[in-house]
């Protein structure tokens, strides 16, 4: 049933505990909201979710498997900013999402075109087409979120992680990228986990919100312990808990 | 206004770029005249009209005994030396760069290494150049490239780490082994910072040419200066010195340009 297994992860660096204890199962298809103060934790545990970091202690599973020691195919990403290739077209960067697991992570002849036609129409679909040619420094902020986005899910990852991926952009072009991200899972029904740090935002998009927070606090060495998950909302049916609870009882809906 | 925010307009700027030009030249004329004043047969300092004919002279005459034109053929073995020298620093100093800004155990092994070789001082070094290698075009080659691989190599290195580590894991997210990531997104990423490099250690890569070529050679620009120099022949060594720079001028341009014309991306943030 769980997807996603977290065990028992601490992580630290020399002797600072970032994050300690955290426990987590996610269900295949969730989207799940990660809230907290700024440097709680947060991008580092998401780290460790991409396998960028092995963590101190415990391990990460996806669908039972070995934990992973490095970033893969299984697992896709999407920064606030540097997620997408600036010395490639946006073509070529959606290309690239299918030629670099090849040999040289270059196509040639029929391929290339192959590849190069399902670019083409990964970008109308994400409505960037009329863009194809430009490189992605000319585009503005929402357009290279959308291309990264796209470039990530032709990889076709098992998860995706976005780390406050809307955060440098303006209020309403996040809107349409709340629309654009809908929609997307829509069709794909993508595990995804979602750094944020607007809550509205976190409830919006999330099956679940998880906040991050320290529960210990040694006032003489702040350091000492690390953050972990104090809340795990439900967040379908707008943040209103125990909807469907009688999904899990037929028995009693009948009355 | 503060002098910081005042500002050259166009005519006055073009103006003022031509003012230290023809200060040196009002300068050197200035010179010559009062010298050949007092002494007409005087060698230092040349007539503008005497180099000018010299220049003519050196440009389109050959050589007495082999019927050559010596100023071609010496810029022809000079710029041979050069672009050997330039390419193989350039080339090993991209391989050593990427590994070293990309492998940890690279890192750990080559950079301190290079660290310490770049203190080495090139010139010093020549004597021991000569006698490993001889005096023919190796020695020459060599001295180039051990002069401004640990540059380029250490500027290239650190272009490699400065590279975000967010384009690194994406890259490996979408599945790139390392020799993908080198070929697709560091040496791209890098590339631009070469041609820009290699511009920044083009000065120091003449002197060590024309170091190399003053001490032992048979032909080459450097070498026909100190040649010349035998007899005082200030016409000669100006109008090659000129030449020279032209020649370094012009190079740095066509460089400038390639970057330009070669990496697109680059601008199309501006
Ligand atoms: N590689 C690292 N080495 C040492 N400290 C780190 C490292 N990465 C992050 N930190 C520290 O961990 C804390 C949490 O950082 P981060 O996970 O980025 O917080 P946020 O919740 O804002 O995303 C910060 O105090 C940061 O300084
Ligand atoms: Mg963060």
């Amino acid at each position: 049933m769980s997807f996603v297994t977290v065990t028992d992860v601490w992580q630290r660096y020399g002797d600072r505990s970032i994050i300690e204890r955290v426990n987590l199962d996610v269900a295949e298809g969730e989207f799940v909201s990660i809230v907290g103060a700024s440097g709680c934790g947060k991008s580092t545990f998401l780290r460790l979710l991409l396998a960028d970091e092995t963590p101190s202690r415990g391990e990460i599973r996806i669908d039972g498997g070995e934990p992973a020691r490095e970033p893969g195919r299984e697992r896709g990403v999407v920064f606030q900013r540097y997620s997408v290739f600036p010395h490639m077209t946006v073509r070529d960067n959606i290309v690239a999402a299918e030629s670099f697991p090849s040999g040289l992570g270059r196509f040639f002849g029929a391929r290339l075109r192959a590849a190069r036609d399902r670019a083409d129409k990964t970008l109308d679909r994400i409505g960037l087409a009329h863009v194809a040619k430009n490189y992605p420094a000319t585009l503005s902020g929402g357009m290279q979120q959308r291309l990264a986005i796209g470039q990530a899910l032709t990889a076709r990852p098992r998860i995706l992680l976005l780390d406050e991926p809307f955060g440098a952009l303006d209020p309403g072009t996040r809107i349409a990228m709340h629309d654009f991200l809908t929609e997307l899972r829509a069709e794909t029904r993508m595990t995804v986990f979602m750094v944020t740090h607007d809550l509205s935002e976190g409830f919006k998009l999330g099956d679940r919100v998880l906040v991050f927070d320290k529960t210990r606090w040694d006032p003489h060495m702040p350091e000492a312990f690390g953050a972990t998950v104090t809340y795990d909302f439900d967040a379908r049916d707008g943040g209103v808990p125990f909807q469907h609870i009688l999904d899990n009882y037929p028995r009693l809906a009948a009355h | 206004m503060r002098l910081i925010n005042r500002r050259p307009a166009r005519p006055a700027a073009v103006l003022l770029a031509a003012v230290p030009f023809v200060a040196v030249l009002i300068a050197y004329w200035i010179g010559s005249e009062v010298r050949l004043a007092a002494n007409p047969a005087d060698k230092l300092l040349p007539a503008p009209e005497t180099i000018a004919a010299t220049a003519r002279q050196i440009f389109t005459e050959g050589d007495r005994r082999s019927g050559d034109i010596l100023l071609w053929t010496d810029t022809l073995s000079s710029l041979r030396r050069l672009g050997l020298g330039v390419g193989i620093a350039a080339a090993s100093a991209t391989v050593l760069g990427t590994l070293i800004g990309m492998l940890p155990y690279a890192r750990r092994t080559l950079s301190d290494f290079v660290a310490v070789v770049s203190m080495v001082p090139p010139l010093a070094l020549l004597p021991i150049l000569f006698i490993v290698f001889g005096l023919g075009e190796t020695s020459k080659v060599v001295l180039i490239v051990v002069g401004i691989t640990p540059f380029i190599t250490r500027d290239l290195s650190q272009r490699v780490l400065d590279i975000p580590h967010e384009e690194i894991v994406k890259a490996q997210t979408l599945g790139a082994s390392t020799a993908v990531i080198a070929l697709r997104v560091v040496l791209p990423k890098i590339l631009p910072r070469l041609l820009q490099s290699v511009r920044l250690s083009l000065g120091a890569a003449w002197l060590f040419l024309i170091a190399a070529e003053a001490v032992a050679a048979d032909s080459g620009l450097g070498y026909r200066i100190f040649l010349v120099r035998r007899y005082l022949a200030m016409d000669i060594i100006l109008t090659y010195v000129i030449w020279i720079t032209l020649l370094a001028f012009l190079i740095d341009w066509a460089l400038k340009a390639t970057s330009r014309a070669a990496f697109p991306w680059l601008e199309a943030g501006l």
